[in-house]
């Protein structure tokens, strides 16, 4: 079985609970802006800052379209494949706006993951540390820091 | 809601010690259509019959004896029973144990009938 792997600590346990329930085979956890702060199922860091791009990118993408709905946002959407099925989802904790993006296989079913991921956005906001310092992301740091999460979610 | 799914659940609802009945889709364990009393969760339960059906059918395949046609679940507290229709939707009910099991198991074959 794949280890959960976390760049903050306090997203580990929801996660791991999360996993186990829904039988994801792959989960990331992250920022808007793509920064990872946990996975579960990648065996590779390139995989990783993929999946991230791609989801953040997608939620952007559906924010636009929120906008000129005059929806506030849409807080998660889903792909069904014919053998695997797609799920993000974003929602508020003291860190911040998180988004989840997950992977299931044809032994879940959508409503279990929103079940869950119900249960995941509790445990998520409940561990969320109370004080977060809220940085812009800036260009210069981001590569720095995008080194620091690989290497804390590969152990390189 | 619509009339069809409307009239299966208030005729299975409507039979003593059934505490609520949903139309489920089968591959995504979300709700179509549900009709249940306070306090009953119908997303979750939703959801684990979707996911408890995906896997009993791979019990039933496994041991030779085909799909599933029916799945009745006695809990102390009650019972659940869940009926596949072939058009890809569950009937689930929900009852108390003084549920009329037989008449609920007659209603939910007929129910499938309704919405196939």
């Amino acid at each position: 079985m794949s280890e959960t792997r976390v760049v903050e600590a306090w997203t580990q346990k929801p996660l791991e609970d999360f996993v186990t329930e829904t039988g994801a085979r792959l989960t990331l956890i992250m920022t808007p802006a793509g920064q990872v702060l946990a996975q579960y199922g990648f065996t590779r860091a390139v995989d990783v800052m993929a999946a991230a791009a791609l989801g953040a990118a997608i939620f952007s993408s559906t924010m636009e379209i929120a906008r000129l709905l005059r929806e506030r946002e849409f807080e998660a959407l889903s792909h069904q494949g014919a053998r695997h099925g797609v799920f993000l989802g974003s929602f508020e904790t003291r860190r911040g706006r998180l988004l989840a993006l997950v992977v299931y296989g044809s032994d879940a079913t959508l409503g279990l993951v929103q079940l869950f991921f119900e249960e995941l956005v509790a445990g998520l906001a409940a561990a969320s540390p109370e004080h977060v310092e809220r940085r812009p992301v800036l260009a210069a740091d981001f590569e720095r820091e995008l080194n620091q999460s690989l290497s804390s979610l590969f152990g390189r | 809601m619509s009339e069809r799914f409307r009239g299966v659940l208030e005729r299975m609802t409507r039979i003593g010690g059934v505490r609520g009945a949903l139309v489920v889709t089968a591959d995504d364990g979300l709700v179509v259509a549900d009709a249940l009393m306070e306090g009953i969760r119908g997303n979750a339960v939703a959801a684990l019959a979707a996911n408890l059906m995906k896997r009993f059918n791979r019990v039933s395949n496994a041991a030779t004896v085909g799909g599933l046609r029916f799945l009745h679940l006695q809990a102390d507290g009650g019972t659940l029973i869940i009926v596949p229709a072939p058009t890809g939707v569950l009937v689930v009910t929900i009852g108390g144990p003084e549920m009329n099991v037989g008449l609920a198991r007659l209603e939910m074959l007929r129910a499938i009938e309704v919405v196939e």
